[in-house]
């Protein structure tokens, strides 16, 4: 019940916007999310942005990962 | 033309007809076939072979989309059928019905995009129809179609030729065409994203001209190479194993996907070539069609191998080394918020 | 989501693998874990993880798929509703196969009824605006992730005066029938996996509760295969220490407090219902429904005439969603029962768990190379 993406926001005009991944944009609707800005990774579900994503958490997220990932073969 | 709008009349086979067919078909399919405008088209006798027919019926939402339109999906998909098959497309027939209250614009863009894709593929368009309909009895337009080529003496594709231990080759990315309409069909834009809708008997000769032994091939339309695949390993009691890392698709065709909920390789393509050959020959197939300007992508994606008990007839080997099945999808994919 | 890049790296997938059997051997017996999100059922399936997880740990599918657990009554009112003259359906991809008494969308629209498949409710709402002579009803389900879309486009057709704009709120909400199934005693489950984007909306607090009153411990978790291998490991060390917590593993898109925004939106329009899931019943306060003074938008209030609603003999829908049976122990699965021929909305949509496992689980060949 939770099929959303993570889209960059390149463009802002009041309550609407365009998000865009990988080249690919559709504009969507910015109310449940007001403060979000141009730049932001937002998180788009049925034509909203309904989160936004939290830069240092994901990186910490992706250092996780990477530490896993290296991990492996190490006994 | 009289007015900007196809009327009921048009169909009717009286003056607007015939100006339809003047003004409209005529230039655009010009060949002496059917300038003959007999009631049946006659043609000059067929190179030696095995005479190959087809027939297809087309209707897309939208009706004109970045990289083609009805017209030109119409011809690609009927030469595409025969190409597969190994045969060497000869004649089209295209027949349209039109909904009343069309512009006629929208009729040449369709009437041009088919004699466009049929130039590109070396056939004429030696005969048509036209019928209309109430405003409401229909989407716009429908085509449908018939074609004619011939299999070379000496060339026997098919199925049942199909084995254990054949690769399973595609000739570019997955899943330009349907997630190109789909976007369309959701206010989903981008530059880059665009049919593969493209006539593909010169790419389909270059193959078979490589001296690969070339065992079936197919045109992953309508469901994707997983219908394909499941259409293969109906016929011969075989599994199709693809390799998850090794199936092409372009960023903006994923992109498109994970916004909507589909999954490429369900996704429709009308440009591409799932090809089966001899496991020995699979690298050199691979060279021949990216040696055509239509195959440049081609990878091996897969192989075919014996069903033992228990096995899914089709299924992905995914990059995390599990294996899953592909199932026949049950109707066309939607796109989904779940 | 997306199974390429970083979040879907097939090597920190392997590493986690390794530790989850490494922690499962501190386990005195096997372990459940529930996931109750249709998008985790999908996800999960979709990259084979089961595969990878030791015997001790059992991952199942529970109530998250808002398809599956929509009843037959609703989609036979909005089946009635297609049916009248003047009025467009419009619905998310997701219920037009869902099986009716009598039917479904997709077949009431082969008869000619105007149904009409949208991405957003935006563009349902818009649909409204271009045919202003038309009643547009906007099937509304899904839960705290989709409710707010649902809210805001309310929202705007309010702003912008579009009257012919109407939902039918089969919407409901998660903590209830977690609740309920935590209280089954038939219902055997040790953590749950929760959902990552009701989450976003929610609030991973909004959770606290599993731990609190049931002592179980939980795990926030997004939806790319790293996400979940992660949570099992976590969620299998919590259980062999004993510590029933609940864990945010979803941070980057995840607050303590979720997003205020769309919950007062949701507020603003609906209130708590008491409304029947499909196969579990009537549980109290875990749907919503539109509000008295917004009764000129809610479909429900349509005078329309319905069949004596129909649940398929045989069907175990319901013990399939409590997560008590896999599919294949429900007599109809893959014989009566398919995709192409579903009996129970557990089989239609494709994160249904009866759907999910036929596509992905029902060969018993595969495991691991």
């Amino acid at each position: 019940m939770c099929l959303a993406v993570p889209m960059k926001l390149i463009e802002r005009r009041e309550a609407l916007g365009v998000a865009e991944l990988d080249g690919v944009r559709r504009e969507v609707s910015l109310m449940l999310q007001p403060e979000v800005e141009v730049g932001d990774f937002v998180l788009v579900h049925a034509g909203y942005a309904i989160g936004v994503v939290d830069e240092a958490e994901a990186n910490a997220t992706l250092d996780l990962l990477r530490q896993a990932a290296d991990s492996l073969g190490t006994p | 033309m009289s007015g900007e709008k196809i009327v009921l009349a048009h169909g009717g086979g009286g003056r607007l007809t015939q100006e339809l067919i003047r003004d409209v078909f005529l230039p655009a399919f010009a060949n002496p076939a059917l300038a003959a405008l007999s009631d049946a088209a006659i043609l000059a006798a067929l190179p030696p072979g095995r005479p190959a027919l087809t027939t297809d019926a087309f209707v897309v939402d939208p009706p004109v989309f970045p990289g083609g339109d009805l017209g030109y999906l119409s011809v690609c998909g009927t030469v595409n059928d025969l190409a597969v098959a190994g045969a060497r497309p000869v004649a089209l027939t295209w027949a349209v019905v039109l909904e009343e209250g069309l512009e006629i614009e929208l009729l040449r863009t369709f009437v041009s995009g088919a004699a466009r894709a049929a130039a590109e593929a070396g056939v004429a368009i030696v005969a048509g129809d036209t019928k209309v309909v109430p405003r409401g009895k229909g989407d716009r337009a429908y085509v449908t179609t018939a074609g004619l080529g011939v299999v070379p003496l000496g060339r026997e594709l098919g199925d049942h030729r199909v084995a254990p231990g054949d690769a399973v080759l595609v000739s570019g990315p997955l899943g330009d065409h349907g997630a190109t309409v789909m976007a369309c069909r959701h206010k989903v834009e981008g530059e880059r994203l665009r049919s593969d809708c493209a006539p593909l008997a010169g790419l389909v000769e270059a193959l078979l001209g490589s001296g690969v032994e070339v065992h079936a091939m197919h045109d992953p339309t309508r469901g994707g190479i997983a219908t394909t695949c499941h259409e293969v390993a109906a016929h011969a009691e075989l599994v199709v194993a693809l390799e998850q890392a090794a199936v092409p698709v372009r960023p903006e065709v994923r992109a498109v996907c994970e916004l909507l909920g589909l999954d490429p390789l369900y996704v429709a393509c009308e440009g591409r070539v799932v090809a089966f050959v001899a496991a020995g020959d699979a690298d050199r197939a691979v060279a021949a069609m990216r040696g055509h300007p239509l195959g440049t992508g081609a990878a091996r994606v897969g192989a075919v191998e014996a069903r033992g008990a228990g096995r899914a007839p089709v299924v992905l080997r995914t990059i995390y080394n599990t294996e899953r099945p592909l199932d026949l999808l049950a109707g066309a994919e939607l796109p989904r918020i779940c | 989501m997306t199974d390429a890049g970083a979040y879907g790296d097939p090597r920190a997938v392997a590493a986690f693998a390794t530790r989850i059997r490494e922690a499962a051997e501190r386990l005195s017996r096997r372990v459940t874990l529930m996931e109750v999100c249709g998008t985790h059922t999908h996800a999960i399936a979709a990259a084979g993880l089961r595969r990878l997880l030791p015997e001790r740990v059992r991952l199942i599918a529970g109530p998250g798929c808002p398809v599956c657990v929509t009843p037959v009554e609703y989609v036979d009112r909005a089946e009635a509703l297609a049916r009248r003259p003047g009025t467009i359906v419009t619905t998310f991809g997701d219920l037009l196969r869902v099986p009716s008494s009598r039917g479904s969308l997709e077949r009431v629209r082969a008869e000619g009824a105007d149904v009409r498949i949208v991405y957003s409710p935006r563009d349902a709402l818009q649909i409204a605006a271009d045919n202003p002579a038309h009643t547009v009803v906007f099937l509304a389900v899904g839960f705290e992730t989709t409710t707010p879309t649902v809210a805001a486009a309310l929202a705007e057709a309010e702003a912008r005066a579009v009257p012919n704009f109407m939902i039918l709120s089969g919407h409901k909400v998660m903590p209830p029938p977690m609740r309920a199934l935590a209280r089954d005693a038939e219902v055997e489950v040790d953590a749950y996996l929760l959902p990552g984007h009701v989450s976003v909306i929610v609030g991973s607090r909004a959770f606290d509760f599993v731990a609190e009153e049931f002592g179980m411990p939980a795990a926030v978790v997004g939806f790319a295969p790293t996400d979940v291998m992660r949570a099992v490991e976590v969620l299998v060390g919590l259980l062999a220490a004993g510590r029933p917590e609940i864990v945010n593993l979803y941070s980057r898109v995840v607050t303590p407090e979720g997003n205020l925004t769309a919950r007062a939106l949701v507020n603003r329009f609906f209130t708590a219902a008491d409304v029947v899931w499909r196969g579990l019943g009537n549980i109290p306060g875990s749907g919503l429904a539109l509000r008295g003074e917004f009764a000129h938008r809610d479909a429900a209030r349509i005078e329309v005439e319905l069949p004596e609603p129909i649940e398929p003999a045989g069907c175990r829908c319901g013990e399939v969603l409590k997560g008590t049976i896999d599919p294949p122990e429900c007599p109809l699965f893959g014989g009566i029962c398919t995709p192409d021929a579903p009996v129970g909305a557990c089989m239609v949509s494709s994160e249904g768990a009866c759907a999910a496992w036929y596509r992905h689980e029902r060969f018993a060949a595969g495991g691991a190379r």
